[in-house]
């Protein structure tokens, strides 16, 4: 008889630790091909759309550019909070909470137009960061579980969204429960010709090299680390535990609010109920994909931004359905996981006797 | 007729992780009645070769025999079928169940029911045997540490063992209870037990043991009969390599100022863990304080270290009285902090080496300007206390808990020491070291004595209290019972105030 046991490494191996990603998302598209098989297409003609299409074209890589545009936001704002073991998943409803408060600044007549754009930003940052405050000061003030709750205030806050969407937000000239229209001169710059190449993309570009400093270089991003590695030895060092959380709570809300901002800013020009497909989620499958690298997560960010747009040529092409993409975002965080796992163990096969 | 094969036998047992061998072709044989002292440095492979033989690890060669017939331990469940029990260092004991439950933990008895009255009949029968008695009805969590490790033996035994392992047994226990366990130990292996006992305490292996075995590197050195042993420095000798100098204790010092003073203090758990300490330190003079575990040492050292807040009393620290002590507060005041725990509360092993040299100064000049941390003066520092130290490690970068044990005491103590400390805590700070590393610590402490600084040294290992300490303080229950001199320190006298008899 054969057995298999883990056994502990004593160094986590150094090569598993930076091929891992790409050995992730080699075994997603192999046990993802399962499914193209039953859907009846070539698993290699699938993924070639799946993985191509979105590079195609001029258009198709803008496209593909503007969904990693709020993913990369999402990425970093997870990546940052899970450093300090902060279980942020309410990167969803802090991006809602930026793209109300950007739809809400961008449509205000009194302001003056050039302002319009800096303050949707600055309003954008203050109203992720409050959202994301709130499930710091449960978790440091009450011990209450931060993903529990930082989790059930993704559907407080959508609610509450189509809630005002449907009464004193609802647009009086469409009637759908649409926000108004933000004002043409609160729509984000655009940085290529006929194209929806927005600011955004530009401020998600500049975000995560800044993250990084600030996670590598400066004391803050130390003391981060400190906390997430250690909460215990850190507060023996002296470091203010729950004011490390609370600003990295704060720093997590304002980058997921970000991506609201540059959602309505740069694509929808108004909120509803539609306007994000789960950036918050799949931010978290990026940040884990990137191994927390602020870096990492732009590749992450483009690579899921690829198969969420090639999804869709891969589905009129081939017919096999567009929720594949999303088949593909859980099993790269399973197998992302699951690859953390052999980084710090490894498999022993024995023979076993038995007498 | 061959001779009997032995009791156990464990052959050319080889294990490697990574690039170390830790198990190098080594061979142990025991005999019932025997007690194998199992000796060696840290690192040297006796948790490892123990692991190999509860079933923790597969050996990548090697064989083990029971009574000649060979035996795969292929988990801790398939060893204790086959007689092997083990006694850790940490107790797995269920608090809130009784000695009995405990007893029966993993042992249901026939269709799913539990069989109190036969486990009860079993535990009288083990009692008698032993002489181990323990009430059955009896909360674990309301046991003394030593009937917490009366009780993890009798599981042992419970569960059939005749192979006994004990990791650093002694290390929770006051001499007198120490005594004791050697005695029951004694009474087991003259029933036909086979006992392995782990310990850096030769002392306690000369007076035990019928055998010793020695490994260093991963190799066994030694393996010779107790009585022949002359000294336990013939030992010391055999496990390092190397013959050993003990540290040199300078003769009194004259009394420099009163560095730190303690006055009154209560705290933790609403006063009941720690009740008005008075303690006054004073420069070139290390203060020992002795006690069994567990009677507000660790709220003593918290105090100190300012991560237990204070309920009543003053602290001042060289002249200085400190309100509503922190932990920035007292570093600042000049006390340096050796953690009992120093895997988990005095360095973060997750983290580079370098960053665990200035955990609490990351945020100060020079290792940060303006927010921005400065690696190259952080490394620097790292790079100049690893060389003043003689830290042994890959480089500044790797990840911390890498280092052995020995060399993250001394990166504690590189980083504690490079500010001069007026104070230094050193709670526990030889516990588990192997017998350098011990002595480099010693070194140290005696080293700020002489330069003028107040060491508090808190330990449960009496030979080291009493070899470095000019006055010893036993804790009991959360109060001084007793402070001794050590010009008229007896180990009998500071034993009795650590088992709460009035001085």
């Amino acid at each position: 008889m054969i057995s298999l046991r883990l056994e502990a490494r004593e160094q986590p191996s150094a090569w598993l630790n930076l091929t891992l990603p790409i050995i992730a998302i080699a075994a997603t598209l192999v046990l993802c091909a399962g499914l193209i098989v039953l859907a009846g297409a070539n698993v290699l003609e699938a993924y070639g759309y799946l993985l191509l299409s979105g590079v195609s074209s001029r258009f198709n890589l803008v496209e593909t550019l503007v969904k990693a545009a709020p993913l990369a936001f999402t990425g970093l704002a997870v990546a940052v909070a899970f450093r300090a073991k902060f279980w942020n998943i309410g990167a969803e409803g802090q991006l809602l909470a930026g793209a109300m408060a950007a739809a809400f600044i961008g449509g205000r007549e009194g302001l003056p137009g050039w302002s319009l754009v800096p303050l949707m930003i600055v309003g954008a940052i203050v109203a992720g960061a409050a959202w994301a405050s709130l499930p710091a000061i449960l978790k440091v003030r009450y011990k209450v579980d931060d993903v529990v709750s930082s989790l059930l205030l993704n559907f407080v806050i959508f609610y509450a969204m189509t809630a005002l969407l449907d009464g004193p937000w609802k647009d009086p000239l469409s009637g759908y429960p649409d926000s108004p229209d933000i004002r043409a001169a609160a729509e984000f710059p655009i940085l290529l010709a006929r194209s929806r190449l927005h600011l955004g993309i530009l401020l998600a570009l500049i975000a995560a090299p800044l993250v990084w400093l600030m996670m590598r270089r400066m004391t803050l991003g130390f003391s981060i680390r400190m906390v997430g590695e250690n909460p215990h030895a850190a507060a023996y060092a002296g470091i203010p535990i729950g004011r490390v959380i609370l600003v990295t709570a704060l720093i997590s809300g304002a980058l997921a609010g970000l991506a609201g901002a540059g959602e309505v800013g740069g694509i929808h020009f108004q909120v509803m109920a539609g306007l994000s497909p789960g950036y918050g989620y799949t931010g978290i499958v990026i940040a884990m994909l990137a191994r927390l690298n602020p870096l990492g997560v732009l590749p992450a960010a483009f690579f899921f931004a690829l198969v969420v747009t090639g999804a869709e040529a891969m589905s009129r092409a081939t017919g096999v359905p567009v929720f594949l993409a999303e088949v593909i975002q859980g099993t790269a965080l399973a197998c992302m996981l699951i690859g953390l796992l052999f980084t710090s163990y490894r498999v022993r096969v024995r023979r076993m006797h038995h007498g | 007729m061959a001779a009997d094969p032995p009791f156990l036998a464990m052959h050319g047992i080889c294990k490697r992780f990574g690039a170390t061998l830790a198990n190098d072709d080594v061979a142990i044989n025991l005999e019932r009645g025997d007690i194998l002292g199992l000796l060696g440095e840290n690192g040297a492979g006796k948790t490892t070769l123990m692991n190999i033989l509860f079933g923790a690890y597969a050996p990548d060669a090697g064989r083990i025999e029971i009574d000649g017939t060979p035996v795969e331990m292929t988990n801790s469940a398939v060893a204790l079928r086959h007689g092997v029990g083990m006694v850790h260092q940490h107790f797995h004991l269920v608090a809130r169940h009784s000695v009995l439950e405990n007893l029966m933990t993993g042992r249901p008895g026939r269709h799913g029911l539990l069989d109190r009255s036969g486990a009860l009949a079993r535990l009288d029968e083990i009692s008698a045997h032993y002489g181990l008695d323990l009430e059955p009805d009896r909360l674990a969590g309301g046991l003394s540490i030593g009937e917490q490790q009366r009780l993890e033996i009798l599981k042992a035994l419970f569960w059939g063992a005749r192979i006994l392992i004990l990791d650093e047994p002694t290390a929770v226990l006051t001499p007198q209870e120490a005594r004791r366990l050697f005695k029951a130990l004694k009474a087991m292996a003259e029933k036909g037990m086979a006992i392995i006992f782990i310990s850096h305490k030769l002392v306690e292996v000369l007076d035990l043991t019928s055998h010793i075995a020695i490994l260093r590197n991963g190799l066994k050195v030694a393996d010779l009969a107790t009585a022949d042993v002359n000294n336990k420095a013939e030992l010391a000798e055999l496990m390092c390599g190397h013959a050993l100098t003990p540290p040199h204790r300078a003769k009194q010092q004259k009394a420099g100022p009163v560095l730190m003073a303690l006055d009154g203090i209560t705290a933790g758990g609403r006063g009941r863990q720690l009740h008005d300490i008075n303690l006054t330190l004073r420069g070139g003079e290390i203060v020992g304080i002795a006690g069994v575990s567990g009677n507000g040492q660790q709220e003593l050292a918290d105090v100190i270290a300012g991560v237990e807040p204070v309920l009543s009393g003053h602290i001042e620290i060289d002249g200085h009285p400190i309100t509503d002590p922190d932990p920035v507060k007292m570093q600042a005041a000049g006390i340096g902090r050796v953690p009992e725990d120093r895997m988990g509360t005095g360095l973060i092993t997750g983290l580079p080496l370098a960053d665990n040299f200035v955990l609490s100064r990351a945020g100060q000049a020079p290792f940060s300007r303006f927010g921005f941390l400065s690696r190259t003066k952080i490394e620097q520092f790292a790079r100049r206390q690893i060389e003043l130290f003689s830290i042994t490690a890959a480089g500044l970068n790797i990840r911390t808990g890498t280092l052995s044990g020995g060399n993250l005491q001394k990166v504690l103590l590189a980083r504690e020491l490079a500010w001069k400390p007026k104070v230094l805590l050193a709670a526990q700070p030889t516990r588990g070291l192997d017998v350098s590393a011990v002595d480099f610590v010693h070194e140290q402490l005696l080293a700020v004595r002489s330069a003028g600084g107040a060491v508090l040294l808190i330990s449960e290992d009496l030979e080291e209290l009493l070899q470095l300490c000019d006055r010893i303080a036993v804790l009991y229950e959360g109060r001084i019972a007793g402070v001794v001199d050590r010009k008229n320190a007896s180990r009998n006298e500071i034993g009795l105030l650590m088992g709460g008899a009035a001085s």
